[in-house]
């Protein structure tokens, strides 16, 4: 294993509760290793990341109450498997942002690439921006706001959660899906395998504002529509073996 | 007098008019079961006049393996080289699981879970625990991934590369549901694709995600169904992975369209020197370490492997044995199952006389799981002082020092297959003289 080069550059230039990370004098692994801190939350709860330009893995496995801002574009899987903490990227983000997450809320200001949400089971996804194709696949149980549109085969699989999508929707959203509820504002390119339109109930109304109001998004619930399983691939029969 | 046809025998003949009554394709659990080429068609050279043996009850031959340390702070140190395959609880009960964690705990050696996640009954009973992380991540948990001694990615599988699994819903119990976010009683399907990367640089980047969550500590293994192998083995040791798991098309499966099980992969024996020579060219071999699978049933076949190249084998279809699967003294159930003890395999069914791939309760406890583990640490002992009979006959003292030397094959096609000379001949197949 190589040792690490130099220690953790951080700053404090500001305050005393906020520490700042510059990618470019210090690496991602550096980074992550001090947010794996076992007491992160209490000795610094915030954190500035600068210049992550596009740098991927940043803020993963986070298992602690800390928010961490980052001023820039990221790579893949920022935030993947996050629990509990709070992770704000200024800037678009690479594929599978928040993969995997267990809970807290990652925010992207811009737009996210492909398999935003991939299976996470819990938490908060904003993506103010678009989120490519795959949003939400085999989603476990997240929320996932978009502000813009989804790609194609957006909450394939999806298992459990909510994606709610205040653009359009591209072809085959909730293929084969599971459990999982989509609210989609916009129009949807095509409906996947056993994906269909179900009736938008007050339930569903009201679950809806409560989602749109966390995620910070003045969308009228009333204008959108909602999506869910048909049920009927659930258990396999050779009558539909052309859904396949 | 009767002539049954080669073409239309009566397995092919059931097997067409099954299909025109149920509409629908056989499914089952197990491996391959037609006749391919395989470790029983080498054999080794034992050592005479031009080399010289070890005492068998007085010299020693080290069977101890370490998996992953190219990269990880804390890799693997087994006493030997005899690890076991993912299985998942779901596929498996509670209390198989528990017992092959018992098992290997007891030998010194590694268990691996499945699609599914981890059971505290497996953690809580396994000393090394290889966490496996699969296209449909279910049950996939952080905690679970920094709980786990190794991360094992599974690309694909020996039964069904190419292919996602499936648990028919009769298995989806409420804690298998639970565990995978899924209604109950469905039939489960997992993807065959990871959902986030696609191809090797993308998985060169995962790799690295899963070294940073878990801070470096953890070896990171890449499991491939036996294919492309020579490709696929340096694609995935050039994106970072610590140790690469071959599974040839004899490795079980708890539920596979039999067409894919038999029709789909390359045997072990074929796919093994591919990947070592891969690694030999990338000047990664016993650096990235190699674990096979995929019919591996006794010594002797560990010590052919070992002599092939790996580092380590596991075992899947046998540790269910060792732990009870087909005993003949359940015989009589297996027949109002429509099978017979020595056949049995409706794995996927959950209906399993022997308690072991099922979620039925009462099934279920018919395992002991402290008597499952016992039989399993026997029968990997024997397994492991079977090889170490061989390696000295071989003058080796370890099985590590086993070589392709040491070997010849009694078939043309074993020859071509293992790289290893033709008995009685210095001719391999495919090699200039």
């Amino acid at each position: 294993m190589a040792a690490l080069s130099t220690p953790l550059d951080v700053h404090e230039p500001n305050s005393t509760t906020e520490a700042v990370v510059d990618l470019s004098v210090s690496d991602v692994r550096q980074l992550n290793a001090a947010l794996h801190a076992p007491d992160v939350a209490e000795k610094v709860p915030s954190w500035r990341v600068t210049h992550p330009d596009g740098r991927h893995s940043i803020a993963v496995g986070l298992d602690a109450e800390v928010s961490v801002e980052i001023d820039g574009h990221v790579g893949y899987y920022c935030a993947g498997m996050n629990k509990s903490a709070t992770v704000t990227v200024h800037g678009n983000a690479g594929v599978g942002v928040a993969e995997n997450m267990m809970s807290g809320t990652v925010r992207v200001r811009g737009n996210a690439s492909q398999s935003a949400g991939a299976t996470a089971h819990g938490g908060l996804l904003v993506v103010e921006g678009s989120a490519a194709a795959r949003c939400g696949i085999s989603m476990k149980g997240v929320d996932i706001v978009v502000g813009g549109d989804v790609g194609h085969m957006s909450a394939f699989m999806g298992q459990a959660g909510r994606l709610v999508v205040c653009g359009d929707a591209g072809d085959a959203l909730g293929d084969s899906l599971y459990e999982a509820r989509i609210y989609v504002q916009g129009s949807v390119k095509s409906l996947g395998a056993d994906c269909i339109e179900k009736e938008m109930r007050a339930e569903h109304l009201a679950e809806l504002a409560e989602l749109l109001a966390a995620a910070g998004m003045s969308a009228d619930p009333a204008g959108f529509r909602r999506y869910g399983s048909a049920r009927q691939l659930y258990n396999f029969h050779v009558d539909n073996a052309s859904a396949y | 007098m009767l002539r049954e046809s080669a073409t239309f025998d009566r397995a092919t003949i059931a097997d067409i008019q099954r299909a025109a009554e149920t509409g629908i394709y056989d499914i089952r659990g197990g491996g391959a079961k037609r006749r391919v080429p395989h470790f029983d068609d080498l054999l080794f050279l034992g050592a005479s006049m031009s080399r010289y043996p070890l005492e068998g009850y007085r010299e020693r031959c080290d069977t101890d393996v370490v998996l992953g340390d190219r990269n990880a702070s804390y890799p693997l140190h087994l006493s030997t080289p005899v690890t076991i395959a993912g299985m998942s609880f779901g596929a498996l009960s509670g209390r198989a699981k528990e017992a092959l964690g018992r098992g290997a705990s007891e030998v010194g050696t590694s268990t691996t879970t499945g699609d599914g996640g981890m059971t505290p009954e497996e953690r809580g009973q396994s000393k090394h625990l290889v966490y496996q992380y699969l296209p449909s991540r279910y049950g996939m948990n952080p905690d679970h991934l920094r709980m786990a001694d190794a991360i094992e990615i599974v690309l694909g599988q020996g039964a069904k590369p190419g292919g996602g699994g499936m648990l028919l819903g009769q298995k989806i119990t409420e804690r298998v549901a639970g565990m995978r976010t899924l209604p109950m009683g469905v039939d489960q399907r997992s993807a065959c694709r990871h959902p986030d990367w696609t191809g090797p640089d993308d998985l060169e980047i995962k790799i690295r995600e899963l070294r940073e969550i878990t801070d470096w500590e953890k070896p990171v293994y890449v499991k491939i169904g036996a294919s492309r192998t020579y490709y696929d083995v340096k694609l995935a040791a050039k994106a970072g992975a610590d140790v690469i798991v071959l599974d040839g098309m004899q490795g079980g499966t708890a539920a596979t369209q039999d067409v894919f099980i038999e029709h789909v992969g390359i045997p072990t024996l074929a796919a093994l020197p591919q990947a070592v020579q891969a690694l030999q060219e990338e000047g990664l071999h016993r650096h990235v370490q190699l674990v096979v699978s995929g019919g591996i049933r006794n010594g002797a076949d560990l010590a052919k492997c070992m002599a092939l190249g790996a580092d380590a084998v596991a075992i899947g279809t046998a540790a269910l044995i060792a732990l009870g699967d087909n005993a003949p003294h359940l015989d009589e159930e297996y027949r109002k199952l429509g099978s017979a003890a020595g056949f049995y395999d409706d794995w996927q069914a959950g209906r399993d006389p022997a308690g072991i791939t099922t979620q039925d309760p009462e099934l279920a406890d018919r395992l002991d799981p402290v008597v499952g583990g016992r039989r399993l640490a026997n029968f990997i002992r024997v397994m492991t002082m079977e090889a170490q009979v061989i390696a000295r006959a071989c003058g080796k003292a370890h099985l590590h020092s086993l070589e392709p030397e040491d070997l010849v094959a009694l078939s043309i096609e074993a020859a071509a297959m293992a790289r290893v000379p033709l008995a009685g001949t210095s001719w391999i197949p495919g090699q200039p003289l």
